[in-house]
């Protein structure tokens, strides 16, 4: 069977190219024939001209929840799209401190926090703590790195104070959960303290989270971003690969 | 129901209750900022000043820097009402207009308390008559299924009604209404009707009110009583809870550990503010929510289990210190083990059935997965489903329930009828499951279980020695650790001078104590 990609992709359900797709939300809307009608009309201006309502089930009087499947008359063509990743090919734990010691004169730090309202500490404690996540070690475990991890709910200022008292190399921020897009001003308030401190060429900074890639941390003004399913070792390789382009505590 | 050594489970208990015991010895000796202006609001003081500042800060803040707050509020203010014959809030107000200087009332020896009942017993009035509408309320009520717990967070007090709506038309007992994210690091309670919160809705007095009344209208069109709860947690612990007490909140979470761990708020402070707090919600019929879940979303689930259990009979401890009857005593524990370990479930099983057999008269609060849901929504349902059976099949009491989009954001309201449709689902199908079963008593859920309180036991053994603040400050809840000098609100903190009185929480413990031994 031929699996190579074609030029113009569409989503798969049992069939190759027959678009199928599932979409589910809510309307503000009486669970009633009108509502169903309504769920169609939005589906058919999203490219799904013939969907089937397979469920719809009031949440009170005023809201129906609604599930629908359908075809997507949209293509794409992967070959017109490019994606940044902060690294093209990851290293190991283990290669990632065999080029500490190879590179460094002096053991790297990193210094990492959940800022603003986030209480979230699951993705910086993936990253940077001893046990790490999903089988990957953290940043804790890494020889020639020393990791500090300030927990969640750190304000912007006290963690640029922080990382000038343990003079570090690199800043982590985790975002997690989000609401309204909370996260994107306070990402940018930090880049903009880092400027009106002086202090943005002193840093490597890195954010990762649920909703970050490595384009919107790009755009939002760091070095870098990681998402899902990036560990600890993609975000050490990244950085060491970027100190030591850098000149910084490499071997003169 | 199983069956355990009843020594071991007598022998954290004991332990439990040194280690509280030693605490309340600080708790004793100290008032803190928050304490001194609960007293305020239950002598009926509310309302900010011109510039938003809570009248109740502004009085402690000027006692704070014109007289000696070691020696209480109720040492300047009793004889200021009596001698001008105005109330405390009236007070409050002319102290806001720098008219009155509240430390010409001081005096060398311990003022008459009693001059304060008039301002005191009105509050304390109101707070019996909501105990009282409650209790009633729910005295046809046969509790056999666990209460559906559900949360709502937009930030804005009006939009977080419709959603509450929503979920009690769906079948929800219980609704939360998620604190803005900052709100426990503030030192004052903010005044009223708020539309911006991030993660969460402020906490006001006033925003209660409004959600109290559309559940008691809601719950009137379903035929049932629904609970409202909010977070006496953070730096104004006890203030929440009178507000609470006031304005018939059902549930408070509330917990000093999880401030210490995942706030960094001083110790010293939030035990002592702890304190106050339980006695307002026992003495007005609150259930408390501890927070034990939360350790496990930084500890390993699997290996760090036993802390859970070991904080639970701490905090069981601490409640009865408030006198606290058991069945207010909603301890938490969550369902956090790592869905990639094998027989995850039955480990899960285990230490629900544990809480349950050593905590029978507790309302459990149990917690769903939180730190193994993914953007994966699909293997989400499919978690919150186990953990549904879990809950209902080891019969815990409030069930709070997981949301498919835990990992995402905030609820929709369509996620959360997907979530009461599914604790629905289970709860029927599994109704008989208790029953029908009797547990291998050499399989691996018993094992795990005895394994779980024994090591409880050994760690209870070892906090009882070094003492609770070093059992903190070695990281030995959710490996984190903070110290007794360190955290938010330690300025707060203040030794009670000779002639320091709180009438309110005398009064309260009077009745309290009564009621018990009664």
């Amino acid at each position: 069977m031929d699996r190579s990609p074609s030029v113009n992709i569409r989503p798969y359900g049992d069939t190759k190219n027959d678009g199928k797709i599932q979409i589910s939300f809510t309307l503000p809307l009486k669970n009633d024939a009108l509502g169903e009608e309504a769920a169609k009309a939005l589906a058919a201006k999203m490219g799904v001209p013939d969907a089937h309502v397979t469920h719809r089930k009031s949440l009170d009087e005023q809201y129906t929840f609604y599930i629908l499947y359908g075809t997507l008359t949209h293509v794409v063509d992967p070959s017109t799209l490019h994606v940044p990743l902060a690294t093209e090919a990851a290293m190991t734990k283990e290669e990632v401190e065999a080029f500490i010691a190879g590179h460094f004169q002096e053991e790297i730090v990193f210094i990492g926090a959940s800022t603003g309202t986030d209480a979230h500490t699951v993705g910086i404690d993936a990253i940077m703590n001893m046990k790490g996540y999903a089988g990957h070690y953290g940043l804790e475990r890494y020889s020639g790195v020393r990791a500090i991890n300030l927990g969640s709910q750190v304000d912007n200022e006290r963690l640029l104070e922080e990382a000038l008292k343990h003079e570090a190399d690199v800043i982590l921020i985790s975002q997690t959960v989000t609401q309204k897009n909370i996260h994107i001003q306070n990402l940018t308030a930090f880049i903009e303290l880092l400027e009106a401190e002086g202090r943005r060429d002193d840093f490597l900074v890195v954010v990762g989270g649920a909703r970050i890639n490595h384009a919107l941390a790009k755009e939002l003004g760091y070095d870098a971003g990681f998402g899902p399913k990036q560990y600890a070792a993609d975000v050490a390789s990244f950085c060491v690969v970027e100190l030591h382009r850098r000149g910084r505590k490499t071997f003169t | 129901m199983l069956k355990l050594d009843s020594k071991i489970v007598e022998s954290c208990r004991e332990a439990a209750r040194v280690i509280a015991e030693d605490v309340q010895k600080t708790i004793d000796a100290h008032t803190t900022d928050t304490i001194e202006r609960t007293i305020l609001r239950l002598l009926g003081v509310d309302g900010a000043d011109a510039f938003d500042v809570p009248l109740v800060n502004v009085v402690i803040d000027h006692i704070k820097e014109k007289g000696d707050l070691s020696k209480g509020v109720v040492h300047y203010l009793a004889n200021a009402v009596a001698e001008t014959g105005a109330t405390p809030k009236a007070l409050a107000l002319a102290i806001a207009e720098g008219d009155v200087d509240l430390t010409r009332y001081d005096a060398p020896e311990k003022v008459d308390a009693s001059l304060l009942d008039d301002a005191m017993a009105p509050m304390l009035q109101t707070i019996k008559k909501q105990r009282l509408k409650r209790l009633s309320a729910l005295k046809d009520k046969t509790a056999s299924a666990p209460e559906k717990y559900v949360i709502v967070a937009t930030g804005n007090i009006h939009e977080d009604i419709e959603q509450a709506i929503s979920a009690v038309a769906l079948g929800a007992d219980i609704i939360a209404v998620i604190r803005t994210t900052g709100q426990s690091l503030l030192d004052y309670v903010p005044e009223g009707l708020t539309r911006e919160g991030f993660g969460g809705t402020y906490a006001t007095q006033d925003n209660i009110r409004l959600m109290r009344q559309a559940l008691d209208d809601a719950g009137k069109e379903a035929g049932r009583y629904v609970k409202l709860v909010n977070y006496a947690s953070g730096l104004c612990m006890p203030e929440i809870a009178a507000i609470g007490a006031l304005e018939r909140l059902d549930m408070m979470l509330n917990d000093s550990l999880y401030g210490i761990i995942f706030r960094d708020i001083n110790m010293k402070r939030t035990f002592i503010d702890q304190y106050f707090s339980r006695v307002i919600s026992a003495y007005a019929d609150i259930t408390i929510n501890t927070g034990e879940d939360n350790y496990l979303t930084t500890a390993d689930a699997f290996d760090e289990a036993h802390t859970v259990t070991a904080s639970q009979f701490i905090n069981e401890q601490f409640a009865a210190k408030a006198h606290m009857d058991r069945r207010l005593m909603g301890l938490g524990h969550a369902y956090e083990i790592d869905p990639e370990k094998e027989n995850s479930f039955l480990y899960e099983y285990a230490q629900a059935l544990l809480a349950r057999t050593v905590f029978p008269d507790a309302p459990l609060k149990y917690m769903p997965p939180t730190k193994y849901m993914s953007g994966d929504i699909f293997k989400g349902v499919a978690q919150n489903t186990l953990f549904n059976i879990a809950t209902v099949a080891t019969g815990q009491k409030i069930h709070l329930l997981g949301m498919l989009t835990e990992a995402i954001h905030t609820p929709f309201m369509s996620d959360r009828a997907i979530a009461l449709e599914n604790a629905d689902y289970v709860e029927r199908a599994f109704r008989g499951f208790q029953d029908a079963f009797i547990l291998n008593p050499d399989g691996l859920i018993v094992e795990r279980a005895k394994e779980v309180l024994a090591e409880a036991e050994s760690l209870l053994h070892t906090i009882k020695a070094e003492g609770m603040f070093a059992a903190i400050a070695k990281g030995r809840f959710a490996n984190v650790s903070r110290t007794l000098a360190q955290g938010k609100g330690l300025s707060g903190v203040t030794p009670k001078h000779a002639v320091y009185q709180n009438p309110v929480m005398d009064a309260m413990l009077t009745t309290l104590k009564e009621e018990n031994d009664g």
